[in-house]
C-alpha cells in the first residue's frame, strides 16, 4: 500500500521525498525522464537568493526566507557544497539607486538580514571588474550558490536510502480520485493507489492538476538562456551580481558557479512550447548585451557552452502550494519559478504540514539516516588523501576526464550508488566528467565504455539522456549491405 | 621525490620524436609520460596516408609513422609510462602524475619537453544555437569511435568545417557506409589540401558549401537535422538563405586548440595567437628548462614538421642538460608577425644560446594569396626578401634565415605583402 | 562521334590547375588548363583510370578495429567492392605491420596490409 505518490523528480519533488522518508510511510516518486533533475532543476541560476526580491506577503517571499535559512543544515547532512558568497544588485545609473532603496525596504519587510546599500568605493573593492559607471549596490551577504543538480541527486539518494521508491521513465498518464477515497495514479508501466498525491510536476503541473480534476491554473514556460565561461576566467567576479531588476525578472546576472566557472544569463522570454529548451542566437546576443552592462570586460573567447532552462510561471505569478478542495488528497505544488530552488526546503516543510492537516499520520522512523556522502572528488583531495584512495581502489588512479580531473573510481561510484547514473548526462552531472572545456571530446568514449561495462549493455545502447538519445548508431561497416548497393539513403 | 633527467609529457609524434632525438644526442635518462594505454597519440586514429613524405621519403599512414618511432624508442630503451595523467607541473619542473598502478607519481625533472598536443573546438565554444541532443561530435572524437573502438557515430552526417580533418572524415564516414550530405565551410575557400577536396569530396559527390554555416540544431534526444545558411562578407548568417538539412549527426571540424593547461600551471608565457608557449630558437619556453614542440606549441598540418620541430626541442633540452653553470637572463631578439601573417615562431631569439648557421622560422598567412612578398625587417631595415607562391593559411610557411642576420638585429618583424603577377 | 569533356582538379602541386580533358571513344584527344607536363600526365591517368590507395579498418577476432591499407593504388571504381570484402575479414592476433590481411582485394591484384603491429 502506498501512502504518498509524488509526481515529479525535480528539486522540489526530491526534497519532499526526502522529508517524507523520515516517517514510517511508503512513498513513491514518479519521474517521467530517465533521471532526477531533468527539467528546470538542471537549468537555472543555481542561486540561493537572500529574499529581498519577492513581494512581501507572497508565498515566494515567505518560503524564500525560510528556505534560505535551512540550506546550511541540509547541505551539511547531504554533503553538498554550498557557499554563501553574497549578492550585489548593482545600480549603473543614478535612477537605479531608487530601485535599490525599494529593494532594501522590501528585503527588510521580508526579514532579510543583514542587508545594506554600499557605496561605489566599497563596491569596487569587492568587485574590481564591475562597470565603472556603477554608483551603488545592494549587498546581501546571505545569498549563496550551489549545484542544483547535485543537490537534487543527493536528496534522491538519501530518500532512496531511507526507503523511497523512485521510478524513472514513468510519466503520469492518468490520475483521478476513486470511489474508495483513494487516488489512482497510472504510468505506462504501473498503477498506484494512494490516499495522497503530491503534484510537483514542474512545467506540467497544470496539466496534472487538470488530469486529476483539481484546481485549474496555467503554467507558462519562460525561457532563460545562459552562457558558461572557462574556469580559467573565474577571477572575473566574486559574488552573485544582479542588475537592477525589472517587473519581469531579476535580470541578466553575472554569477560564479560553485564548481569554479562563471555564467551570464538568464534572459526572460515567454514561449509556447514546454519542450523548447533550445538556445537562440538572439538570446545569446541579449544576454551578452545585458551582462556587459555589469561587467564590460567579458572574455567571450572563453565561452565553453550555452544552455537554456524554462521557468514554470503560473498565472497567479506566485507558488501554488495547497491541498485541493476539489479532489481529496491531491496537493498542488505548482508554479515554482524563481525563487523555487531557494525555497525548496521550506516548500517541503509546508507540504508536510499540509499532509498532516489533510490527515496523514506522521510517525518518525527510528532508523532514518539523515546523512549521505558525496562522491570522492579526486580533484579536491590533497596528495595524502589521493594516495590512500588509489591504494584502496586503483580505479581512482585512472583519470578519465582530464579537463575536470575525474577518475574512473568516481564514475563507477556514480553508477553504482542508489539512484545511480545510467547515461552520459547522468555521469556528467554527478561527477563533472564532460563539463569542462573540451565538453566530453576526450572522455565521452571512455565514459561510454565504463557505462557499457557497469550496466552490462552494449555500447550501442548507451545514451546521452535516456532512450532515443543513443550516442552510437552501429558498428563500423554495419550500414554496408554485402550484397546490395552501398548506403544510398 | 625521484629526479629524472628529461621528462617528456605526451607520447604522440612530438614526444616520441623528441625522445628518440634526445637519446641520440646522449641524454641517458628519458621518460615519456602518456595518458593512453598505447603511445602514438593522435596518429593511432589517423589511418589515412599523407605522413612521412619529408622524414621517411615514403607516404605512410598515421599508425605506420607512429610505429617507426615507437620501435626506435623501444630499441633505445626509452621508458614510456602509459595510462598516466600528468595533473600538475610547476615552474621548477616538479611533476605530479597519477595512474592506477603507482598511485601518485611525484618527479623532479632536470628538463621537461611539453608535447601534450591539442584539443578540438566545441559546439559550445562557437555558440551554435539550438538544442543539445546526442549526435553532435567533434571530428577527432568521431574518428576515435570509428578507428579505435569500431563504432559509427552516425548514419546521415552533415560536416561543419572543410579543413583536412573534416575532409578526411567525410571520406572515412562514406567508406564506412554513412551518407555525408554536405560539408559546410564558413569561409569562401576551403582550408584543406586540394588532394583532399578531390579524394574526399569529389570522389564521392559530396557537396562543399562555401560561405555557409550551421545556424540551428534540431532534435531533442538525437540530432534530427540542422539549419544551414549562407554568410555575408562579415561571416554573419543571412537568415533569408536558411534551409533545413535532415541528418542524424553533426560533425564539427572547427579548429584545434593547443592544450596548455599544464604550461599555464608552470607559469609558461603563452602567445595568445598561437595558443601555445612563447619559445626561442631551441624551443625553450620562458621558463628555464621547459621546452615545447608539436601541436601544443602551435597547430601543425603535417606530422613531418612536428618531428623536425621536436628534434630541435630535443637538442635544446640536451644542450640545457649539459650546461654546468647557470645563465643570467639571456639577451633576446623579439620576432613579431607583421602585416599578412597570423603568427611567427619562434617568437624570440636567444643570442646567448646555440644558433645554427641558418634558423628556421615557421609562420602562417592570414589569407590565401597566389603570390606574396615575404619581408624580414630588423631595426636596421629590410634584411631579407623572398617571393612566395600559392600561399594558404592552412599550409605553414617555413623560412630559413642566416645566423648573421639574427646576430645583427635587436628585433625582427616578418611580414607578407600580397603581390600581383607583374610586380609589387 | 560523341566527345565528352571531363574536368580534373590537379593535385600534383599547390597551383591546383583546373584541367579539362576532351575524351572521344575513351581516348583522350585534348588536354587544356594545365601549367606543366606533370599536370597533363596526372589528368590523363585520372581520366582513363583514376586510382586510389584505400585506407580503412578490419576487425580483429575480438572485434576491435585494425587499421589497414591497400599496398598500392587500386582503381577508384573498385573501392566500394573492396570495402564490402574487407567487411568480412577477421584477423588473428598477433599481426605484424605490413602483413597481408586480404590478398588481391576485389580482384585488383593489390593486397590489403596491416598498418600496425598488434600483439606479441
Amino acid at each position: 500500500m502506498t501512502d504518498v505518490v509524488i509526481i515529479g523528480g525535480g528539486v522540489v519533488g526530491c526534497m519532499i521525498a526526502r522529508e517524507l522518508s523520515r516517517f514510517d510511510l511508503s512513498v513513491v516518486l514518479l519521474e517521467k525522464e530517465e533521471d532526477v533533475a531533468s527539467g528546470t532543476s538542471k537549468a537555472n541560476s543555481a542561486v540561493i537568493h537572500a529574499g529581498y526580491d519577492a513581494k512581501p506577503g507572497t508565498l515566494k517571499a515567505q518560503l524564500n526566507i525560510r528556505g534560505n535559512a535551512l540550506f546550511d543544515k541540509i547541505c551539511d547532512e547531504l554533503d553538498v557544497p554550498f557557499k554563501r558568497i553574497g549578492s550585489l544588485v548593482v545600480a549603473v545609473k543614478e535612477d537605479d539607486v531608487k530601485e535599490l532603496e525599494k529593494l532594501l525596504e522590501q528585503g527588510k519587510a521580508n526579514g532579510v538580514s543583514p542587508l545594506k546599500i554600499i557605496s561605489k568605493e566599497e563596491l569596487f573593492e569587492l568587485e574590481p571588474n564591475i562597470n565603472s559607471k556603477a554608483c551603488a549596490a545592494l549587498y546581501a551577504p546571505t545569498a549563496g550558490i550551489i549545484n542544483p543538480f547535485e543537490l537534487t541527486v543527493a536528496l534522491a539518494e538519501n530518500a532512496a536510502q531511507n526507503g523511497v521508491t523512485i521510478r524513472f521513465n514513468s510519466p503520469v498518464v492518468d490520475v483521478k480520485a476513486c470511489d474508495d477515497g483513494m487516488m489512482m495514479v497510472k504510468t505506462p508501466h504501473e498503477t498506484f493507489h494512494s490516499p495522497f498525491v503530491i503534484n510537483a510536476a514542474g512545467l506540467f503541473a497544470d496539466e496534472i492538476s487538470q488530469m486529476a480534476g483539481a484546481e485549474a491554473y496555467t503554467i507558462t514556460p519562460r525561457k532563460g538562456e545562459y552562457l558558461i565561461f572557462d574556469k580559467r576566467c573565474s577571477d572575473m567576479i566574486n559574488m552573485v551580481i544582479f542588475p537592477t531588476p525589472t517587473k519581469f525578472s531579476k535580470g541578466i546576472l553575472v554569477c560564479p558557479t560553485i564548481d569554479g566557472n562563471f555564467f551570464i544569463g538568464p534572459n526572460s522570454n515567454d514561449i509556447e512550447d514546454k519542450h523548447d529548451t533550445g538556445v537562440t542566437s538572439e538570446g545569446i546576443d541579449e544576454i551578452i548585451r545585458g551582462a556587459r552592462r555589469l561587467v564590460p570586460g567579458l572574455p567571450l573567447e572563453n565561452v565553453i557552452t550555452s544552455f537554456a532552462g524554462l521557468r514554470a510561471v503560473s498565472n497567479t505569478n506566485d507558488f501554488i502550494i495547497e491541498a485541493s478542495r476539489k479532489v481529496k488528497g491531491f496537493i498542488n505544488v505548482g508554479g515554482i519559478q524563481s525563487p523555487g530552488l531557494s525555497s525548496a526546503p521550506a516548500i517541503a516543510e509546508m507540504v508536510i504540514e499540509i499532509l498532516q492537516e489533510e490527515g496523514l499520520t506522521l510517525k518518525e522512523k527510528n532508523n532514518f539516516n539523515s546523512r549521505r556522502n558525496r562522491i570522492y572528488p579526486f580533484r579536491e583531495l590533497n596528495d595524502e588523501e589521493r594516495k590512500k584512495l588509489i591504494r584502496h581502489n586503483p580505479a581512482y588512479g585512472h583519470v578519465i576526464c582530464r579537463c575536470e580531473t575525474v577518475t574512473e573510481g568516481e564514475i563507477v561510484d556514480a553508477i553504482r550508488r542508489p539512484v545511480g547514473a545510467r547515461s552520459l548526462d547522468g555521469i556528467k552531472r554527478r561527477t563533472r566528467a564532460g563539463l569542462g572545456r573540451c565538453q566530453g571530446g576526450f572522455c565521452s568514449p571512455r565514459v561510454i565504455k565504463i557505462l557499457s561495462r557497469e550496466l552490462g549493455i552494449s555500447p550501442l545502447k548507451v545514451t546521452k539522456c535516456g532512450q532515443g538519445s543513443e550516442i552510437l548508431k552501429g558498428r563500423t561497416k554495419d550500414f554496408i549491405d554485402s550484397d546490395g548497393d552501398f548506403n544510398e539513403s | 621525490m625521484r629526479v629524472r633527467e628529461l621528462v617528456i609529457i605526451g607520447g604522440g609524434p612530438a614526444g616520441l620524436s623528441a625522445a628518440v632525438e634526445a637519446k641520440k644526442l646522449g641524454v641517458e635518462d628519458v621518460l615519456i609520460i602518456d595518458r593512453e594505454s598505447e603511445p602514438g597519440g593522435i596518429l593511432k586514429q589517423c589511418i589515412h596516408t599523407g605522413f612521412g613524405l619529408h622524414v621517411f621519403k615514403e607516404e605512410l599512414t598515421g599508425p605506420e609513422y607512429a610505429e617507426r618511432f615507437i620501435a626506435e624508442a623501444q630499441e633505445r630503451g626509452i621508458e614510456i609510462m602509459l595510462d598516466t595523467m600528468v595533473i600538475e607541473l610547476t615552474d621548477d619542473r616538479r611533476i605530479l602524475a597519477v595512474n592506477s598502478r603507482d598511485g601518485l607519481v611525484e618527479l623532479k625533472a632536470r628538463a621537461v619537453i611539453l608535447a601534450m598536443g591539442c584539443r578540438e573546438r566545441t559546439r559550445g565554444a562557437i555558440n551554435i544555437p539550438g538544442f543539445r541532443p546526442s549526435g553532435i561530435f567533434t571530428a577527432g572524437t568521431a574518428q576515435y569511435f570509428i578507428n579505435i573502438e569500431g563504432y559509427m557515430p552516425g548514419k546521415e552526417v552533415v560536416i561543419l568545417g572543410s579543413g583536412d580533418v573534416g575532409l578526411i572524415m567525410a571520406r572515412h564516414l562514406t567508406l564506412e557506409g554513412a551518407k555525408v550530405k554536405c560539408v559546410a565551410e564558413i569561409m569562401p575557400y576551403s582550408n584543406g589540401l586540394t588532394r583532399n577536396i578531390v579524394q574526399c569530396l569529389q570522389d564521392f559527390n559530396i557537396p562543399l558549401l562555401l560561405n555557409h554555416t550551421v545556424v540551428n540544431i534540431h532534435g531533442k534526444k538525437r540530432v534530427e537535422g540542422v539549419t544551414i545558411a549562407e554568410v555575408d562578407l562579415n561571416r554573419k548568417p543571412r537568415m533569408e538563405t536558411a534551409r533545413y538539412v535532415s541528418c542524424d549527426t553533426l560533425l564539427l571540424s572547427v579548429g584545434l586548440i593547443p592544450e596548455n593547461e599544464l604550461s599555464r600551471m608552470a607559469k609558461v608565457q603563452i602567445d595568445e595567437v598561437t595558443g601555445g608557449p612563447v619559445v626561442d630558437q631551441s624551443m625553450q619556453t620562458t621558463i628555464e628548462g621547459i621546452f615545447a614542440c608539436g601541436n601544443v606549441l602551435h597547430v601543425h598540418d603535417v606530422v613531418d614538421l612536428v618531428t623536425i620541430e621536436a628534434r630541435v626541442a630535443a637538442r635544446g633540452a640536451a644542450d640545457f642538460l649539459k650546461q654546468k653553470k647557470k645563465r643570467i637572463r639571456p639577451a633576446t631578439v623579439p620576432v613579431i608577425p607583421g602585416e599578412g601573417l597570423r603568427y611567427v615562431l619562434p617568437q624570440r631569439i636567444d643570442l646567448d644560446g646555440a644558433l645554427e648557421e641558418t634558423q628556421n622560422f615557421f609562420m602562417r598567412s592570414v589569407k590565401p594569396m597566389d603570390r606574396g612578398r615575404l619581408l624580414i625587417q630588423s631595426d636596421r631595415g629590410v634584411v631579407m626578401s623572398k617571393i612566395l607562391k600559392f600561399i594558404r593559411p592552412s599550409e605553414m610557411i617555413s623560412i630559413k634565415v642566416k645566423r648573421e642576420i639574427l646576430q645583427q638585429s635587436n628585433c625582427l618583424k616578418i611580414s607578407l605583402c600580397e603581390g600581383s603577377e607583374n610586380g609589387d | 562521334m560523341v566527345i565528352r569533356e571531363q574536368k580534373v582538379t590537379c593535385i600534383v602541386c599547390p597551383a591546383g590547375c583546373e584541367i579539362v580533358a576532351r575524351v572521344k571513344k575513351n581516348r583522350i584527344i585534348e588536354i587544356n588548363g594545365n601549367r606543366c607536363k606533370k599536370g597533363a600526365e596526372y589528368a590523363k591517368s585520372e581520366v582513363v583510370e583514376p586510382k586510389r590507395v584505400l585506407t580503412t579498418t578490419v576487425r580483429l577476432e575480438d572485434g576491435r578495429p585494425l587499421p589497414v591499407k591497400t599496398a598500392g593504388a587500386i582503381p577508384r571504381e573498385l573501392m566500394f567492392k573492396a570495402i564490402k570484402e574487407l567487411k568480412e575479414v577477421r584477423v588473428k592476433v598477433p599481426v605484424k605491420m605490413g602483413e597481408v590481411v586480404c590478398p588481391n582485394v576485389a580482384g585488383s591484384n593489390v593486397d590489403v596490409v596491416s598498418t600496425r603491429s598488434w600483439g606479441k
